[in-house]
């Protein structure tokens, strides 16, 4: 497989449906109409069209990406789940980036369609509509070949980018078909029943390359933070310390005076300074004072309001319901016992490496912009960056970048719409960078929250009854993965959420709130296990009717940890769920503990995961391991707090992530055997982490934590409770 | 003008003393493999070798690198042949890959002065470059097979 020169990012559409000879397969985006259409229908259509599929006489395969890559592999996933149907050698195949244009080249999501690639969506968004798609031009080149061998197409079959007549030996390649058939006028229809069983899969379940890869060991990979262009300046914003306080003056004049100051610019919530190359911008950016006006966080402390506020709105009754089933109450007042919890989560920064940029470059009319960025969601980029220019959509040109990481923070693109801005009001091509601590400092955070937790016992001993309130700023940022049915069958159960707000930047993190919500349940499992005397496995056997997806994947993760074999000295282990995006696991961790500075070290981590068909089992491991770490991280070290309304962590000193000396030692990974379709594994494996954790410290230490992350203090003082 | 030598070639670079190698090699010299990450030293992204010791270009200053020899990512191998290179490829290391110049050139310092490191001293060496992604376990695999395979 060969991707193209990683400078040139943008597909030219006529070049690519008028260009060389061969086949191209396009998308009409006529709705419910035939999803490829030909060559010709394209050109002369007047819907939308793009290509997204051309075989050439010298039998080589282009696809069209359409998943925006962060280092999640999806860009080479999407493909192979189109090469699959479409039978292709998959060494003939080379990918181009698709342009920012989701009527096309977008999965459909409630009636439209959208290339926004959040919530671990790529593969199983796509993964039916572009099978369906490979089938079909599948379909096409078996026609082309039938009518040329006069033979009916269904006795021809099909080998890589080969068409085989059993029959007669006959034989040829897709290149063969390309030189001299057209795409028919109308695409033969497919529907699922013709896609393959995964028992003829050829490429999907067996690893490749990713297509990125060899570009990310030689630096040639293109980040928009490394677009140059002729005469191109540079520029940094400074956003007020509390966050969304407008500019209210600056002293504008001396800085314009430094050397390389080419403009300053007043945004809506910041002030940009333009300069002749970068170190000028920063020597500028440092010189520059800005007065602010009042923001909505002024005086805010987050930890004062945790420790305080939090606990007083959790007895309110302004309560939002997220779910409920059955009547709870009943159960609490029918318990034979009740166990009670309170668990903390502090805030948490995305932190791709990557500082937030983007470049822009306008037309010497002023009325078309060109943007480099790097964004989860090329679509709504390239809309939000029109409606803040005042243009039409067309008048946005869009170049899609690797990511450097995203992690949830790139799919709004509120620094690139400050780029285009600022490109504007100077004049000249513009590459804007935020600094680490301007990323940092106006950063949209996980958001900090309490959760408050109660089951219920029956005479039985079975959970009969749960409660579990999450109270915090963000709404929806709360309570992903708050639902226990997914797992747990709990009858009687009432879930709900209580606002607050503290005018603070919020978005989602990795799997958003699973994390912290999996802490909580978790751990309250965990205490009920140890209450009862039982084995973490055993306890939830018994008492917690477990979902038969649930029971598989902690018999598979009690087997693959050897759960019941002794450890080390000064070892123990740590169980929990996990689940988020359709995909459910188990996990366990071995840590242990540095009792010299209450730091907890985990050694080795094993997974179980149930993620449906894994269409690159290699890239889903690697996804897996990532999500792992980052939930070490954030529970081992990841704190950010907000004193006097500001964010008072500024760079990598004090908003630490984990280094390498902290990275487990081992990491084993599991999938379950199954025929179901994909599901998400971008975020499956940080959840598991706080749970598993915590609980594998009270194995240790017999005693609890209740407050994430796990920072020395914490750890002390539950060591001393 | 600033003279000094880059990935092989000689090189001048219109800037002043004080400014950061990373953002002369990067922005005057577009020799952008090279990254930045943090401008303060924490993460490594921006990790080069200045005669032939792994630094952070972000706090060495253009003026202090005159005269001296300096090896990018760029420069490493001509064309991705490098053991660590190849390695990466055959570990599928990078997730992002925005870490991975710094990471590779850092551990190229590394197998230049011991080419049979032990796991603790990869760790050890290379705790200093921040992987968001947290490929940290396939980075300590890509070294001990490179090491191997040379």
């Amino acid at each position: 497989m060969q991707t193209n020169d990683a400078k040139t990012h943008q597909i030219s559409r006529r070049e690519f449906l008028g260009g060389a000879a061969g086949l191209t397969f396009a998308a009409s985006i006529a709705p419910g109409g035939a999803w490829l259409v030909s060559d010709a229908n394209a050109k002369s259509t007047e819907h939308e069209i793009g290509a997204w599929v051309r075989i050439t006489p010298d039998n080589r395969i282009t696809i069209i990406t359409p998943a925006a890559e962060m280092g999640q592999g999806s860009m080479t996933g999407v493909p192979v789940a189109l090469a699959e149907e479409l039978d292709a050698d998959w060494s003939t195949v080379t990918l181009e980036m698709a342009p920012a244009e989701p009527e096309i080249y977008g999965y459909d999501r409630r009636g439209g369609r959208v290339m926004r690639i959040t919530g671990s969506r790529a593969i199983r968004s796509y993964f039916t509509q572009v099978r369906l798609a490979g089938a079909q031009v599948r379909k096409a080149l078996l026609n082309a070949a039938a009518e040329d061998w006069g033979v009916d197409a269904t006795t021809l079959t099909t080998e890589p980018n080969t068409v085989v007549h059993a029959a007669s030996g006959r034989r040829m390649t897709y290149g063969d078909i390309a030189a001299f058939a057209n795409v028919p006028e109308t695409m033969p229809a497919v529907t699922e029943a013709d896609l393959k069983q995964p028992a003829d899969f050829r490429l999907i379940g067996t690893p490749v390359d990713r297509a990125d890869i060899p570009a990310k060991v030689d630096g040639s990979a293109m980040f928009s933070i490394d677009v140059q262009l002729p005469g191109m300046v540079y520029a940094s914003t400074a956003h007020a310390p509390v966050h969304l306080a407008p500019p209210l003056k600056w002293n504008d004049a001396a800085v314009r005076k430094l050397p390389g100051v080419i403009d300053i610019v007043q945004l809506e919530h910041g002030v940009a300074v333009v300069a002749d190359n970068f170190e000028n911008v920063l020597a500028a950016r440092k010189a520059l004072k800005v007065e602010w006006q009042k923001g909505a966080a002024e005086g805010y402390d987050s930890e004062a309001a945790l420790d305080e506020r939090y606990k007083a709105v959790a007895g309110d009754k302004d309560t939002r319901a997220v779910a409920q089933a059955g009547d709870a109450d009943a159960a609490f007042a029918s318990a034979a016992k009740v166990y009670k919890a309170d668990y903390r989560s502090d805030y948490g920064y995305h932190a791709q490496m990557e500082p937030l940029n983007a470049v822009a470059r306008f037309n010497g009319a002023g009325d078309r912009v060109e943007i480099w960025e790097g964004t989860q969601s090329p679509g709504s980029s390239r809309a939000s960056i029109a409606k803040a220019l005042g243009f039409d959509r067309s008048q946005v040109i869009h170049h899609q970048m690797y990511m450097g990481g995203a992690f949830g923070r790139r799919s709004i693109t509120d620094y690139t719409v400050e780029a285009a801005l600022i490109a504007r009001e100077t004049k000249k091509p513009v590459k804007m960078i935020w600094t680490r601590e301007e990323d940092l400092a106006f950063a949209m955070f996980r958001p900090q929250n309490l959760q408050c937790l109660e089951a219920a016992l029956d005479d039985d001993g079975r959970i009969a009854g749960w409660r579990h309130c999450v109270i915090g700023d963000g709404d929806r940022l709360l309570y992903s993965g708050i639902n226990i049915e997914d797992y747990y069958g709990v009858a009687n159960r009432v879930i709900e959420q209580r606002g607050v707000s503290h005018g603070i930047r919020l978005k989602h993190w990795r799997a958003v709130a699973h994390p912290f919500n999996l802490f909580a349940i978790e751990s309250l499992v965990d205490e009920m296990a140890a209450d009862h005397d039982l084995d973490p496995f055993e306890f939830r056997r018994r008492h917690m009717a477990m979902t038969p997806k649930a029971k598989a994947v902690f018999d598979a993760v009690e087997a693959l940890s050897d759960w019941h074999a002794p450890r080390p000295e000064g070892r123990a282990l740590g169980l929990s769920v996990t689940e988020r995006s359709g995909s459910l696991g188990a996990g366990v961790v071995e840590i242990s503990l540095d009792r010299d500075r209450n730091r907890i070290r985990v050694h080795k981590v094993w997974a179980a995961i149930d993620g449906g068909i894994v269409v690159q089992p290699d890239m889903a491991r690697a996804n897996i391991e990532s999500g792992i770490v980052y939930g070490m991280s954030s529970v081992l070290r990841e704190r950010a707090t907000m004193k006097a309304g500001a964010v008072v962590q500024s760079n990598f000193h004090d908003y630490q992530v984990l280094r390498m000396a902290e990275a487990p030692e081992e990491i084993q990974i599991e999938f379950m055997e199954r025929n179901t379709p994909p599901t998400g594994l971008g975020e499956i494996g940080n959840p598991l982490i706080p749970a598993a954790v915590a609980n594998a410290f009270y194995a240790l230490t017999g005693k609890r934590l209740y407050h994430m992350p796990f920072t020395p203090e914490r750890v002390s003082a539950a060591l001393e409770a | 003008m600033i003279k000094l030598n880059v990935n092989g070639k000689k090189v001048g670079v219109a800037a002043e003393r004080k400014t950061p190698l990373l953002w002369a090699l990067r922005e005057h010299l577009e020799l952008t493999g090279t990254k930045y990450g943090c401008g303060a030293g924490h993460c490594g992204a921006c990790v080069v070798h200045l005669n032939g010791r792994a630094v952070k270009s972000c706090r060495v200053a253009l003026g202090v690198a005159a005269g001296g020899e300096v090896t990018t990512i760029e420069g490493l191998s001509p064309d991705a042949s490098h053991p660590l290179q190849k390695a990466w490829i055959a570990e599928q290391v990078p997730q992002c890959g925005y870490c991975h110049s710094g990471q590779i050139m850092q551990a190229a310092e590394l197998l230049e002065s011991n080419p049979s490191p032990t796991r603790e001293e990869i760790v050890s060496h290379m705790n200093g470059v921040l992987c968001r992604c947290g490929t940290y376990t396939r980075i300590v695999s890509a070294i001990q097979r490179a090491a191997r395979e040379g």
